[in-house]
């Protein structure tokens, strides 16, 4: 025969263990849940958003009384476990019943500590705890309509806010000299009061209720100094008691809670203790972060699956409140053998303190700027040497390590283990696995598969951006993708899918294959389809000039007067005095300017296009090359001194951009694609805004993907650190074959990589060993044959004449 | 425009233009485009964009169209015209070929444009 559970308390610890303890070992229990309150369990955390209407009521029910049902558990919702009987092990109901137990959980929370208020029994006078409450409310909640909150902390300012926002004026009073004062300090606490009274919210600080009055409905709060506010409302707020009673009366052990060991276990081993109503270790919790862990304890100890402990955790708290941005967790007052730092920027309403102790984050409080939460939460928990980390510290995570990011890549910079949804302990690599494998698309799966955000919510933003980084496109788009242009129903991935399967080699194979609209295609996907089989199949495939864009056709970029531009290569910027001659002698006999072009090279403008194929060979002659400035192709490589020639340097940068150039000259991509090599983190290449860069640091190169600075500017993501300048090379080729295979055509590595998404990226090139060497040899087999000049073959051997030479009619009346 | 004022003149062999593509003639009454379709029919217009005066015959041609070069307007072969929405037009010219030459007929008076 099953054991019998039985748990007292429905709330969030105890409906949290219940489902703990069904997931590890659903056939262990016959299990009766018996809850005062008359529903199935819901998220009492949300009730300030159904109090200022934000959310209904509905919305914040976690498990429906079918739930139980379907887990074969027994509710008893509506009544109140009033004895036990520990001798017998039964747990008597306030409607007599008797439920025999063998193990028993109490789970019965706390409740609102009501003020000994002369008048306290008035009607209207009310505390926030459950829905009942906040229905009865809502009655009295109405446009025009006074209310008085008592008590100034993260509950009162909520229910404040809440009530509000239904058009109540009201008023919040607090015995101490500052808001909140267990999470803030003055300077936070007095930007809070300011914001809230920016929000129409009058708030009295250092001042003490001493009566209610009114006849049987409330209708004023006297203060001690004699002044009466008008109210039809009064909510207190001012603390929480633990239910502590039924264990007390049955004689286990309690203090403030119901004391219990590491494994949640009270005096008594048959009975364990979870939620608000426990005292572990001197402490007793007001928030649901520790009691889920609480419960995930307690689960495992009665499952009999393995030993856990439950640990006192680092309490972190958000103020719910809509835009107002609000995080303290740890110490936040410092003092003795405590640092602080802080940072105060008044006018744009941002706050930020850090405590320190023996170089450990002890505390941090943020005001008006919160992304880096869960960093400052990680450093906390792990208990990190911020040594290295302290001039930055203050600034986020984007400002210190990696080269140049800035805070709004925060979500791709988390390391997998850092903590995102705090209520709930879910880490970022949960999430990302959970999207992975399971499949997941919306915030409201990750929700159910992981419990990420079901709680306060108040980490949704970040599970959002979690999706979409690691779905990449495919979160926000539609689930069917949008035809590549209007001579076809197929998209850029299932022209590509098609390409590969039936080795189509030619555009007029792939549009018959395909069945397009129009003999021709476009100029949109003509090109696109050119890009697909020559990437699709190097070496095989035809090259169809007749399919390319202008630029790419004549190799050279037609300009506002019809001439065009010359851009040789210029290996990683470096040149010399031959080369600068044959430039030079060029312009001289063209009577052109040289310019100096943003990517380290030399442009000879204004070259008409009969022209070009004469500069080219001239160019040729001296063994200079196409910079392929016209192509979606890589382009140079732009470096800068580096070791040997700059004091700062730490590796050879310029030696390995002229090799890589070198070595990935002739690459047609999706896109232009950008290379920078920079040989210290000052960067003087911008490599972290090319789509592929390698900062120079003093144990070998970070590697740096997916950068932009055109129409868009994107800083690039790391993508690892190596050693050798050798591995610098297989990664970049690597990346290419990657973003050749995938990227659509003009899509830059930038957009590609977050339609496709980092981890994606990460996992083929950095993970995955075979999949990197794999992916680089493809590159390489590729660029065997790729590395043909076209201005070489054009201005040397003439190839290509119809295309730079002219019709001519000398004598109209032929 | 009637056919009897026009001076038919040969501008070259149809394999002198790629296919599907186009090729700049040089005339003294000013540059011509010619183009090539895949299903070789042979154009011409005025080698200059309604647009901005871009050389219409480095463009990419595609059906009876023809992209030009500098910013993109598409343009009917045919009738010079710009494809809807955009709006312009660009002078044509009658063409024949005959044995495998490509004529094209000029006008000794200024030529027009179909939508003027
Ligand atoms: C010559 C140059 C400007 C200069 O005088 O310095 C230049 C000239 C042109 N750029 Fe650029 N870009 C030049 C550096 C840049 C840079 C700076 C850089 O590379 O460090 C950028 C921003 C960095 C980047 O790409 O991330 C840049 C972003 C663009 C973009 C926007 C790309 C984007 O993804 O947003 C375009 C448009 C496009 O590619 O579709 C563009 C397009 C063009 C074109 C090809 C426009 C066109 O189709 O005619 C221009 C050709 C003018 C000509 O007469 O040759 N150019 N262009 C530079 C040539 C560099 C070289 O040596 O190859
Ligand atoms: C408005 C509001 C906003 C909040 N916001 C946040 C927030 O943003 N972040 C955060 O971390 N925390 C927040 N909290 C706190 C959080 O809701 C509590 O920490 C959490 O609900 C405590 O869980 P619990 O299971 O211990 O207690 P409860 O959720 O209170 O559950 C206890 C349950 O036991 C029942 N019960 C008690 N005695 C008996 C008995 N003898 N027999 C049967 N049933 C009994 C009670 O009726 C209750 O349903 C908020 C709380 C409120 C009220
Ligand atoms: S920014 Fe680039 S595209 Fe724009 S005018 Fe300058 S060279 Fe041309
Ligand atoms: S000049 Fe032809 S589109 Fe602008």
């Amino acid at each position: 025969m099953k054991e019998k559970l039985v748990l007292v308390g429905n709330g969030m610890a105890g409906a949290r263990l219940l489902e703990e303890v069904l997931a590890l070992a659903p056939d262990r229990y016959a299990v009766t849940v018996i809850g005062e309150e008359p529903h199935g369990n819901y998220n009492r955390i949300l009730l300030s958003q159904v109090l200022s209407g934000e959310k209904r009521f509905d919305e914040t029910l976690l498990n429906d009384e079918s739930w139980y049902a379907q887990h074969g558990a027994t509710l008893l919702a509506g009544r109140k476990a009033v004895a036990l009987n520990r001798g017998r092990r039964q747990v008597i109901a306030s409607d007599g019943s008797i439920i025999d137990y063998d193990r028993l959980v109490l789970a019965t929370g706390a409740r609102s500590i009501e003020l000994p208020l002369p008048g306290s029994h008035l009607r209207n006078v009310l505390t926030f705890r459950n829905i009942a409450e906040v229905e009865a409310m809502l009655q009295v909640a109405r446009p025009g309509r006074k209310a008085v909150v008592i008590g100034g902390g993260l509950l009162g300012l909520e229910a404040a806010w809440g009530l509000s926002h239904r058009g109540m004026s009201v008023t919040v009073i607090h015995l101490m000299d500052r808001l909140m004062e267990r999470q803030l300090d003055a300077p936070a606490a007095a930007l809070l009061k300011r914001s809230l009274e920016e929000r129409g919210l009058s708030v009295l600080v250092d001042t003490e209720s001493q009566a209610l009055v009114g006849q049987t409905k409330v209708e004023g709060v006297r203060l001690r100094d004699g002044r009466v506010l008008p109210a039809d409302l009064v909510v207190m707020a001012v603390g929480i008691r633990p239910n502590i009673e039924l264990a007390q009366q049955s004689g286990i052990q309690c203090e403030r809670g119901i004391l219990v060991n590491d494994s949640m276990q009270t005096f008594d081993p048959r009975i364990y203790a979870v939620g608000e109503c426990v005292q572990h270790d001197g402490h007793v919790y007001g928030l649901v972060a520790p009691l889920f862990k609480q419960a995930k304890v307690c689960a495992n100890h009665l499952a009999g699956a393995g030993f856990a402990r439950y640990q006192d955790s680092v309490l972190a708290t958000k103020l719910k409140i809509t835009g107002i941005d609000l995080y303290s967790a740890g110490n936040v007052t410092g003092g003795e053998g405590y640092e602080e730092l802080v940072l105060e920027d008044p006018k744009r309403g941002v706050y930020k303190k850090l405590v320190i102790r023996d170089n450990k984050l002890a505390g941090a409080l943020l005001y008006g700027e919160t992304e880096n939460e869960s960093w400052y939460y990680d450093l906390m928990r792990d208990g990190s040497d911020i040594t290295e980390l302290r001039s930055n510290l203050l600034f986020g995570r984007g400002h210190g390590g990696d080269a140049g990011h800035s805070g709004h890549m925060a979500v791709a910079a988390m390391s997998d283990d850092t903590e995102v949804c705090g209520c709930n302990g879910v880490t970022k690599g949960q999430i990302v696995q959970a999207i992975a494998e399971k499949g997941l698309f919306t915030v409201e799966e990750v929700r159910l598969h992981t419990k990420a955000s079901a709680s306060c919510g108040s980490c949704t933003g970040k599970v959002e951006q979690i999706l979409g980084f690691t779905l990449g496109g495919d979160y926000s788009a539609a689930p069917k993708e949008k035809p590549l242009c209007t001579c076809t129903d197929h998209s850029h991935a299932e022209v590509r899918r098609a390409i590969r399967e039936q080795h189509l080699t030619s555009l007029a194979e792939t549009m018959s294959f395909l069945e397009w609209k129009t003999p021709d295609g476009c100029p949109k996907c003509r090109p696109a389809l050119n890009f697909y089989l020559i990437a699709t199949w190097p070496g095989e495939a035809k090259d169809d000039p007749l399919a390319r864009a202008h630029n790419e056709r004549v190799h050279a970029n037609i300009q506002q007067d019809g001439t065009y531009s010359v851009v040789p290569r210029c290996w990683g910027g470096l040149t010399n005095a031959t080369e600068l001659k044959v430039v030079a002698g060029i312009a001289e006999r063209y009577g052109v300017p040289v310019k100096i072009t943003g990517g380290q090279r030399l442009a000879i403008p204004f070259i008409k296009k009969e022209d070009l194929p004469k500069v080219w060979g001239e160019l040729a002659e001296h063994g200079m090359t196409s910079g392929f400035a016209y192509g979606k192709a890589v382009r140079s490589v732009k470096s800068c001194v580096g070791k040997g020639l700059c004091r700062f340097g730490t590796q050879d940068s310029l030696g390995l951009g002229i090799r890589m150039e070198k070595t990935f000259w002739g690459a047609w991509t999706a896109h232009k694609f950008k290379m920078g090599v920079s040989g210290c983190p000052r960067n003087c290449a911008e490599s972290t805004i090319k789509d592929f860069g390698a900062v120079g640091v003093d144990s070998g190169w970070e590697i740096h993907v997916g950068g932009t600075c055109g129409v868009r500017v994107r800083p690039t993501d790391l993508l690892t650190k190596v050693k050798t300048d050798d591995e610098v090379i297989e990664y970049a080729a690597a990346f290419l074959q990657l973003y050749r295979d995938e990227g659509y055509y003009m899509e830059r590595s930038s957009a590609w990589i977050e339609r496709a998404g980092l981890p994606h990226v990460k996992h083929r090139i950095v993970e995955c060993d075979n999949s990197r060497k794999d992916l680089a040899t493809r590159f390489f087999t590729a660029q065997a044959t790729a590395q043909v000049d076209p201005w070489v073959e054009r201005g040397t051997k003439g190839d290509q004449r119809m295309e730079y030479e002219m019709l001519e009619i000398a004598d109209m009346a032929a | 425009m009637s056919t009897t004022e026009l001076n038919w003149i040969e501008a070259g062999g149809l394999d002198d233009l790629p296919k599907p593509g186009g090729r700049k003639l040089r005339t003294p009454q000013g540059d011509i485009a010619l183009f090539r379709t895949s299903a070789d029919e042979v154009y011409a217009l005025a080698d200059k964009c309604p647009h901005r005066g871009g050389p219409l015959s480095q463009g990419m041609v595609y059906g009876q169209r023809v992209q030009c070069c500098m910013h993109g307007l598409n343009l009917d072969l045919a009738s010079g015209k710009a494809v809807a929405p955009d709006q312009g037009c660009a002078t044509s010219y009658p063409v024949k070929v005959e044995g495998g030459r490509v004529w094209i007929g000029l006008s000794l008076a200024a030529a027009g444009c179909a939508c003027a």
